[in-house]
């Protein structure tokens, strides 16, 4: 166990971070799914270290399977989606952005505070860098929130289960192979179905904004 | 106590051939299934061989009351969780009542179904085994979770028996009144079982005997029990289903539901009252008087208001149920006095009136059936002169209105006797209260009794005698060769319950005494042919003498009349008043029948009235009785859940991002409070 794996996997933590932010404040899907990729390359970085930190072989398949699923084909799909739909210019959020940051902020401040009793009780390498983990998960589910256009959302809920699979990494040095399997499985095929609604939601609104969907409401 | 897992070789238990003869209906109604639209294999098949297993299910029984109880394990259900049955003679006693009616009314479903009645022949065959069945295997469980499991397979099969013509609104919306309060009494059974387990974890009704409560406890386990059965039963305020549901469903239905489905809530009550809970308080047995007083008495004064032939049988259920529950009052309140003997009488007056009641009720309402086919006519004021179109049905109701109206020689006059005699003897009652509460009580069954008898006149006189009030009257038919099978068979028990007291209450005994530890066996075997419930200088009752001098009055005035008084017979016009142009719309209405009863209780009735002005050249007379409970209890309870599903309705913005602004919130909440 070396110190300086600590280190490293500590930055990748807060590069995470960091993406999480900047995905909240960016406004274009374009870089959106950019910081998306990085965020997956920053997961796979992290796994690998780990799985060279502890020796734990599997840890190297589960960060392949994330290699190919969030860096290549994730990505790859999302590209070919807004192409498709033509949508690389996200408009406005439902909230604006700096007040967005700040909530931002106190989302961290409480994730750190709730995972503080938790870590404790963990016996991973990197047990420093579950507040992080659980912060990313919150903002991503804030950035699903604050979103009103589809393609964001879709990615707010990829960000988010970056963020649990990096507390999952962090905390218990990975998951079991099953579980990962089932979960990577999971996402291909959420986004697959995602991307299949977004097509018929748009040939019914000729627009991607889910605010149309509130007609759907029953009175 | 023997005992026996699922057929084990060697000898057949009772229970055995119990279960038998449930999973015989079972495949009865999957044979139903396959063969879905052929009413004729349905009908002339199926049924009659469901009637069989009725019988066959009345004779196991009847024997299987005078044995020692015996417990079976069925490793179906949940894993861990088997299925419990023991037949005990209690259990015996309801599975004779079940299988007997069952038996009558199968004969008769044979010949009513037809073509065009909504749910397909098939489907229904499935629907009524599976409701048999279900009653059935209630009353055999012996364990919390078999009986719920039961009881609402018996509670749904019955709401889809109801709901046959499910395309009338009227039909459904009875159907989901009856399904709603069926639940509300789930809950409260649910929670009676939870409460007598006393923590222990096991729900088998083994443990529960065993379960020394404390009267605080063992208190509220009676109340839940009161309101869980009461809700199934009819008592009141949970009454309204009773008189939605049965005019609703077809006749053959609403002769199971009040004959015999009813009963398992008395089943109920007494298996917690008398077998599960180990003791038991002297307000229980007033509080369940008084309830089932005010029961009878409300449903006979509604029951005399109504212009609907099946309506009025259902207010008559609510009352016979009152009668009941009187019946066991008093026998709670006498056991909790440990004045054993007395606790047996009142229970043999409750145990008999429930055979009693479940014979004739399940007959008439096969009669109102075969009338209902008839004519197509439910509304009493559309009715009248059919005994000269349909003699059958007339004689075979004429058994069963006397026999509801408690005169001797039939049964209903057996069971209100052993209750009369029951308060009758109740003076040694160590309260200086209930000795007054006593009397007044006695009284007002009296007075219901009195009332039943008004109605059935009212029911029969209506229906049957006077002249036909519409034309196409004249074109009734009389019952089906299975119809009358059926309704015979009815007759014939009702007959013999009351013509035979002195053999029923032998039947009766072992039931009383595993109950209460007393039994009027004994005593009653004392005395020959004459019924003798306490001691012979005190009271008795010889049915057969009663029979006797009837047929001997009758014969008489048959003699007097034809021989010595006229000497012969001539047809002519009765005397008119001097006013030839009589209608058949001048005879007494049931609206008028009524009126009397309607005057005398006005304020317990929520009256409607239309009357017409002088000026109007067609006056149209309306009346509707309604019942004030849905005015003051259930109009307020639906406006009060309908406020606050809107206030809940609220919440619902048809918003993706509020909704998630919702699992988001919930989820920080979560963690905060995970975090202390």
């Amino acid at each position: 166990m070396s110190g300086l794996s600590i280190q490293l996997i500590d930055f990748l933590a807060a590069l995470l971070l960091m993406l999480s932010f900047a995905m909240i404040s960016q406004r274009r899907i374009l870089s959106l799914i950019h910081l998306f990729t990085l965020q997956g390359i920053t997961l796979v970085a992290t796994t690998a270290i780990v799985a060279h930190a502890t020796g734990q072989e599997h840890l190297y398949l589960s960060a392949g399977l994330t290699f190919a699923l969030k860096v290549i084909l994730i990505p790859l799909l999302l590209h070919r989606i807004i192409d498709r739909l033509n949508v690389r210019w996200d408009v406005e959020t439902l909230i604006n952005i700096p007040t967005l940051m700040i909530i931002g902020i106190v989302l961290v401040i409480v994730a750190f505070d709730l995972a503080l009793p938790i870590a404790k009780l963990s016996t991973s390498i990197a047990r420093g860098t579950l507040g992080i983990a659980l912060a990313c998960v919150l903002l991503s589910l804030m950035m699903m929130i604050t979103r009103s256009k589809a393609v964001p959302q879709v990615i707010g809920f990829l960000s988010l289960e970056n963020g649990l699979f990096f507390a999952a990494t962090a905390s218990t040095n990975g998951m079991p192979m099953v579980v990962e399997l089932g979960i990577a499985l999971d996402v291909l095929v959420g986004v697959l179905i995602l991307g299949v609604f977004m097509f018929h939601i748009r040939e019914q609104f000729e627009s991607l904004d889910i605010r149309h969907l509130e007609r759907l409401k029953e009175d | 106590m023997n005992s026996s897992v699922l057929f084990h070789p060697g000898e057949w238990l009772y229970l055995d051939w119990v279960l038998l003869v449930a999973s015989a209906w079972l495949s009865i109604g999957l044979i139903g299934v396959f063969a879905l639209r052929r009413l004729a294999l349905v009908a002339k098949v199926l049924f009659p061989a469901g009637g069989v297993f009725g019988v066959v299910l009345l004779g196991i029984a009847l024997i299987a009351t005078q044995a020692a109880p015996e417990t079976a394990v069925l490793p179906i259900g949940l894993p861990q969780l088997p299925f419990h049955f023991r037949l005990d003679s209690l259990s015996a006693f309801f599975l004779m009542v079940i299988g007997g009616v069952a038996a009558g009314v199968s004969a008769f479903a044979a010949g009513y179904f037809r073509k065009g009645e909504g749910t397909p022949p098939g489907l229904l065959c499935l629907e009524y085994h599976v409701f048999l069945a279900a009653m059935t295997l209630v009353v055999l469980a012996d364990d919390a979770y078999a009986f719920m499991v039961m009881w609402e397979t018996m509670a749904l099969a019955s709401f889809l028996l109801v709901t046959t013509n499910h395309r009338i609104p009227e039909i459904r919306n009875a159907g989901f009144l009856y399904l709603l309060i069926a639940h509300i009494g789930a809950i409260g059974i649910l929670l009676c079982f939870g409460v007598l387990q006393a923590n222990t974890g096991d729900y088998s009704f083994e443990n529960m005997r065993a379960q020394q409560l404390s009267p605080f406890w063992a208190s509220i386990a009676f109340l839940l029990a009161l309101c869980g059965f009461g809700a199934k039963a009819g008592l009141l305020p949970l009454h309204v289903w009773l008189p939605e549901a049965h005019p609703a469903a077809p006749s053959p239905v609403s002769a199971l539901l009040s004959g015999v489905m009813l009963k398992t809530a008395i089943y109920g009550i007494l298996r917690v009252c008398f077998d599960l809970l180990d003791l038991r308080l002297w307000w229980w047995g007033v509080l369940l008087i008084a309830v089932g007083v005010v029961t009878a008495l409300f449903g006979v004064i509604f029951a005399a208001a109504q212009v609907d032939m099946k309506r009025l049988l259902a207010y008559s259920s609510i009352e016979n149920i009152g009668i009941l529950f009187t019946a066991i009052g008093l026998a709670v309140l006498f056991s909790s006095y440990g004045m054993l003997p007395m606790a047996a009488l009142a229970l043999t007056a409750a145990l008999y009136h429930t055979a009693g009641h479940a014979l004739f009720k399940s007959l008439l309402f096969l009669g109102t059936g075969a009338v209902l086919h008839a004519t197509s006519e439910r509304s009493l004021g559309k009715l009248g002169g059919l005994m000269r179109y349909m003699p059958w049905v007339a004689w075979v109701c004429l058994v069963g209105v006397i026999a509801s109206a408690g005169l001797p020689p039939l049964s209903g006059f057996v069971s209100e006797w052993l209750l009369l005699q029951g308060f009758l003897f109740a003076t040694g009652l160590p309260s200086y209260f209930l000795n007054m509460l006593i009397p007044v009580v006695a009284a007002l069954v009296a007075l219901v009794a009195a009332l039943a008898g008004y109605t059935m006149v009212k029911f029969f006189g209506i229906i049957f005698l006077g002249r036909p009030r519409e034309e196409r009257l004249a074109l009734a038919h009389d019952a089906g060769a299975w119809e009358r099978i059926g309704m015979a068979w009815l007759v014939t028990g009702s007959l013999a319950l009351g013509l035979l007291p002195i053999q029923f209450i032998q039947v009766i005994d072992p039931v009383t005494q595993y109950l209460t530890g007393a039994g009027l066996g004994a005593t009653v075997a004392d005395h020959g042919w004459l019924l003798v419930p306490v001691a012979l200088d005190r009271s008795s009752y010889g049915p057969a003498i009663f029979l006797l001098g009837i047929a001997i009055c009758c014969a008489l005035v048959f003699i007097i009349v034809r021989g010595i008084y006229h000497g012969r017979v001539r047809r002519s016009a009765p005397w008119d008043c001097g006013f030839p142009w009589q209608t058949a719309r001048m005879q007494d209405t049931a609206e008028g029948f009524g009126q009397p009863i309607r005057q005398i209780f006005e304020p317990f009735f929520d009256l409607d009235r239309q009357l017409p002005s002088p000026f109007d050249s067609e006056p149209v007379y309306r009346v509707q009785v309604g019942d004030y409970f849905w005015r003051w209890l259930y109009l307020p309870a639906a406006a009060g859940v309908e406020r606050l599903a809107r206030l809940l309705g609220h919440l619902q913005q048809g918003r993706i991002t509020v909704y998630l602004l919702y699992s988001f919130l919930t989820l920080i909440a979560v963690l905060l409070l995970v975090r202390r």
